[in-house]
């Protein structure tokens, strides 16, 4: 079967059967390697991408329920408006093996573009479904506390 | 100027947070066939008969058992007993007996059902208790003064017996390996490890290559904290041989569950304590006993234990101690290297007893703690003598003050003798705990790191170490040590990839110690080259030397200067390459004797201290770490941000074991082999965390860097189980301290004493 879903702005055919996941079309059809799998069952929210504005976890979502959906994931986040919000991830101890990092930077993006100064709470409710294994979530509290705007 | 302690941009972060930076799943596909592995249902069994069916297999598909190995059937680590595939006889869950690959991951899959192995099930070994009665994997003892003759003349005996759990490491990005051939019979294994030269071994071991024919590439990791320093070398091989039998590249790809029922663990551990106080509770004896769960093969658990026993008696100060070390074989999985490697088990123990010794004398936390400190001029139970750099005291006194410990200890305990209904219990507690810096005793010496330089034709310096990037900054950090000594700048340094054929063995990512050993000599050879470039520059002008280096300028007495690598791409245009490369020599002093269990076990240390406040559910007994202030004595801060990063990060790990991260085993089988079943701090479970560096360099290099990767996951949960008891007055033994843990400990009514205790009587084990 084919599937028409917009991926990062761009209008994409992907041929695939009903149930594959959204995460392997976009690694292996897409090379979009930015998505990560870190569990395959929508516990850790590494695969997170956005549809149609909203965070999904890419290893659950079957190519079927993506048709005709728009689809942005980290590659496409980060070429955005979000350069600033970047920089300020890495600079303030956001990252560290960067293995959850796309996944927490779809999400946060999400979160910011709704709500520019998020509180700590904010920011806990938003991400608890994405795991980070090195920072403590300190680095990541510290670059959301300072907000979206490039300040 | 100086770079080190500032916090430049990691220069992995743009392509971190990008999505760009290619890990090991996700390099390019082509040709590549898939592997995958059959894993004993039985923790204990005779393989009566293995048998592979390739016509019920996918076309193509290939087997390999143990009777195909081309050489020994053992990973090689500090020795080959693990075997690289079960041989006659399954001891573990989950010990692959044979690996199978084919042209896609599906059909892999189905070609495992083409296997058929007949077991006769044996008599498994479950527990340590099972297991004490017999033969022992690995011995150690460790002895200072008299301690039998101590522990009967001390005024106060306190006895307690302490257990740690299992801890899976979930690096977000689970084992993967690639492996294939090229011409010459070459074997490339390209992967995520934190060792490439133990991988190289392991390699060269078992398929008899001559070393250059064997080719380790390390992607960087997405999370190692010890999972990929042992483990690596057993799918490296299962990807090496599949790639020979099909003649194409292999992948292997562990999946989260593969990934927690197929490899290495943190030690289960039961720490036994007998200590002599007097009446001011200075320790005068202690008589401590490590057993630790080995898992089925030996692995690295040797000198897991050896880091253990010499942790044991924790940073304090005690004239006479015996320590003895044993690690029991069980049928399950072998557990490994894990941020800490023994010692946050034995530091648990230690600060546990800390805190019970003060109860039965009526003293609290700190104060026990201050009236035992470990200071300048004081021994180890090694017979080391503690130098300036010791700053247990420095750590503890400021966790104190920086929280008003003692005064918010004490209101809390009053608080909990007179509860209010419904109000939630809150606590707070505190630990003291050090690392040794670096490989124990004579590792160091043995390893004969070399780390390598090499001036480039566009003038920039390649430093060549297998130091692997697993987040915690090594691409940062040694090229910033590397133009702190030289007055280069950082951009001046290139690092080449951690590839075994392109980089000498600079020894292990593994020990808290690259910055610290690795570092140290990246600073040395760059300024070799550095110094080698300016003699000749010096003699070709006519003024001689007095050359200044400073940002990357060199400058002359008269005024003039150049940027250094305009001279660098000068020299290259005509003389010969330049290649510089050196090998690390511990400092002579260093010299531990590894049967007395005497002398110099670690360098130096570093220091920490705690303070973990709670809060605990008094309906569900769940505990909520509300605030962490973490002290870290680190000897010199290189790059602040990433430094606090490790203390953060490493203090969350701690808080995860003490608190809520537990592996259940039934019959020998994982029962959380899932992340929905085994759970890990998220960000809702994460305290407001507060750290204070602390610096008192060390003499012997990197500027006086001691170290901090493993550091902070000693702290953590001690002073988490602290807190909790402090919040309940449930006394805690096990971690980690789970609802259910704290409700059964209720239920037996253990109970924190109610003041000090009769010094005839003590306490005795299991309260």
């Amino acid at each position: 079967m084919k599937f028409e879903l917009v991926v990062n702005g761009n209008p994409v055919l992907i041929e695939g059967n009903p149930m594959d996941r959204l995460l392997d079309a976009l690694r292996d059809k897409l090379d979009l390697m930015g998505t990560k799998e870190g569990c395959g069952e929508g516990e850790c929210g590494a695969c997170t991408v956005l549809m149609n504005g909203e965070p999904v976890l890419s290893c659950l979502l079957p190519l079927i329920q993506c048709e005709a959906a728009e689809i942005e994931t980290v590659e496409g986040v980060a070429t955005g408006e979000a350069s600033a919000f970047l920089e300020r991830f890495v600079s303030d101890g956001g990252v560290q093996c960067g293995a959850c990092t796309p996944g927490i930077i779809v999400t946060a993006w999400a979160l910011l573009r709704d709500n520019p100064h998020p509180t700590r709470q904010e920011v806990q409710a938003a991400l608890a479904g994405n795991l980070c294994r090195c920072t403590g979530y300190e680095g990541i509290h510290r670059a959301l506390g300072r907000g979206a705007a490039d300040e | 100027m100086t770079l080190l302690g500032s916090s430049p941009p990691r220069p992995d972060g743009a392509a971190k947070v990008g999505g760009t930076l290619r890990f090991g799943d996700d390099l390019p596909k082509e040709g590549l066939w898939y592997g995958a592995t059959l894993r004993s249902p039985n923790p204990h069994a005779r393989i009566r008969g293995l048998r592979w069916n390739p016509e019920r297999a996918p076309k193509g598909a290939v087997c390999i058992i143990a009777d195909d190995l081309p050489g020994p059937n053992g990973v090689q680590l500090l020795d080959d007993e693990w075997p690289v595939l079960a041989e006659g006889i399954v001891r573990h869950v989950g010990e692959p007996v044979a690996v199978v690959a084919a042209a896609t991951m599906l059909a892999a899959r189905q070609a495992l059902g083409a296997i058929e192995v007949d077991y006769e099930p044996l008599e498994p070994t479950l527990d340590l208790s099972a297991a004490a009665n017999q033969e022992s994997l690995y011995t150690l003892e460790l002895r200072s003064g008299q301690v039998e003759q101590e522990l009967e003349r001390a005024h106060l005996l306190v006895e307690g017996t302490y257990h740690t759990g299992y801890q899976e490491h979930i690096y977000i990005e689970c084992q993967v390996m690639s492996a294939w051939w090229e011409a010459d019979d070459k074997l490339v294994v390209e992967g995520s490890m934190q060792c490439p030269y133990f991988v190289h071994r392991s390699l060269i071991h078992v398929f008899g290559l001559p070393a250059e024919r064997s080719v380790v590439k390390a992607t960087p990791m997405g999370g190692g904290f010890g999972g990929k320093e042992d483990f690596p070398s057993v799918i490296a091989l299962h990807a090496a041989l599949l790639a020979k039998a099909c003649d194409h590249p292999v992948r292997i790809a562990y999946d989260r569950h593969e990934d927690i029922i197929g490899t290495t663990k943190r030690h289960p551990s039961v720490v036994t304590h007998r200590a002599g106080v007097d009446a001011e509770g200075r320790l005068q004896a202690m008589e401590i006993e490590v057993v630790l769960d080995g898992g089925a093969y030996r692995t690295l658990s040797p000198v897991v234990l050896s880091r253990a026993v010499l942790h044991a008696a924790g940073p304090y100060r005690c004239p006479n101690v015996h320590i003895r070390g044993r690690v029991l074989r069980t049928h399950t999985p072998p557990n490994g290297a894990f941020r800490g490697f023994g010692a946050p088990q034995v530091q648990f123990a230690m600060e546990r007893q800390m805190d019970r010794i003060g109860r039965c004398l009526g003293l609290d936390p700190l104060e026990i703690r201050l009236r035992n400190v470990l200071e300048e001029g004081d021994k180890l139970p090694t017979g080391q003598v503690m130098d300036e750099s010791c700053s247990a005291r420095l750590c503890l006194e400021k966790a104190a003050r920086e929280t008003d410990f003692q005064e918010r200890w004490q209101h809390l305990e009053a608080k909990r003798r007179a509860p209010i209904d419904g109000e939630s219990m809150q606590g707070v507690g505190l630990s003291l705990y050090f690392h040794g810096a670096g490989f124990t005793g004579n590792g160091e010496r043995v390893l004969q790191s070399v780390v390598e330089a090499a001036l480039l034709e566009d003038g920039r310096i390649e430093v060549r170490t297998a130091a692997v990037e697993m987040g915690q900054g090594c691409d940062t950090v040694l090229p910033m040590m590397a133009a702190e000594a030289s007055g280069l700048r950082p951009e001046d340094v290139v690092l080449a990839p951690p590839d075994t054929s392109r980089v000498p063995d600079s020894g292990p990512s593994v020990a808290s110690r690259t910055s610290m050993v690795v570092g140290s000599e990246v600073a040395h050879v760059v300024t070799e080259i550095r110094d080698r470039i300016l003699d000749w520059w010096s003699n070709s002008q006519e003024s001689g030397a007095a050359h200044t280096v400073e940002d990357g300028v060199v400058r002359r007495g008269n005024g003039e200067s150049w940027p250094f690598r305009e001279l660098a791409r000068r020299y290259c245009e005509t003389e010969d390459p330049l290649v510089v490369s050196r090998q690390h020599e511990p400092p002579e002093w260093q010299v531990f004797d590894e049967e007395t269990y005497q002398g110099v076990a670690y360098p130096t240390y570093a220091f920490g201290a705690d303070v973990v406040e709670v809060v605990v559910d008094p309906d569900t007994l769940e505990v909520r770490p509300r605030k962490v202030t973490a002290v870290c004595e680190v000897g010199r801060v290189l790059h602040e941000r990433l430094c606090v990063g490790q203390v953060e990060g490493g203090t969350l790990q701690a808080l995860g074991w003490g608190l809520m991260e537990e592996v259940k085993l039934e019959a020998g089988h994982y029962l959380n082999d899932r992340l929905a079943t085994y759970i890990i701090p998220t960000i809702k479970d994460s305290p407001e965390m507060e750290v204070h560096l602390l610096e008192r360099p060390w003499k012997g290099g990197a500027f006086g860097a001691k170290g901090v990767g493993e550091l902070p996951m000693d702290g953590g949960a001690p002073a988490a189980v602290s807190a909790v008891e402090n919040a309940t007055g449930i006394e805690i033994d096990t971690i980690p301290a789970t609802p259910e843990r704290l409700l059964a400990l209720t239920s037996a009514h253990r109970q924190v004493p109610s003041g000090p205790q009769d010094p005839k009587r003590g306490r005795r084990p299991g309260g």
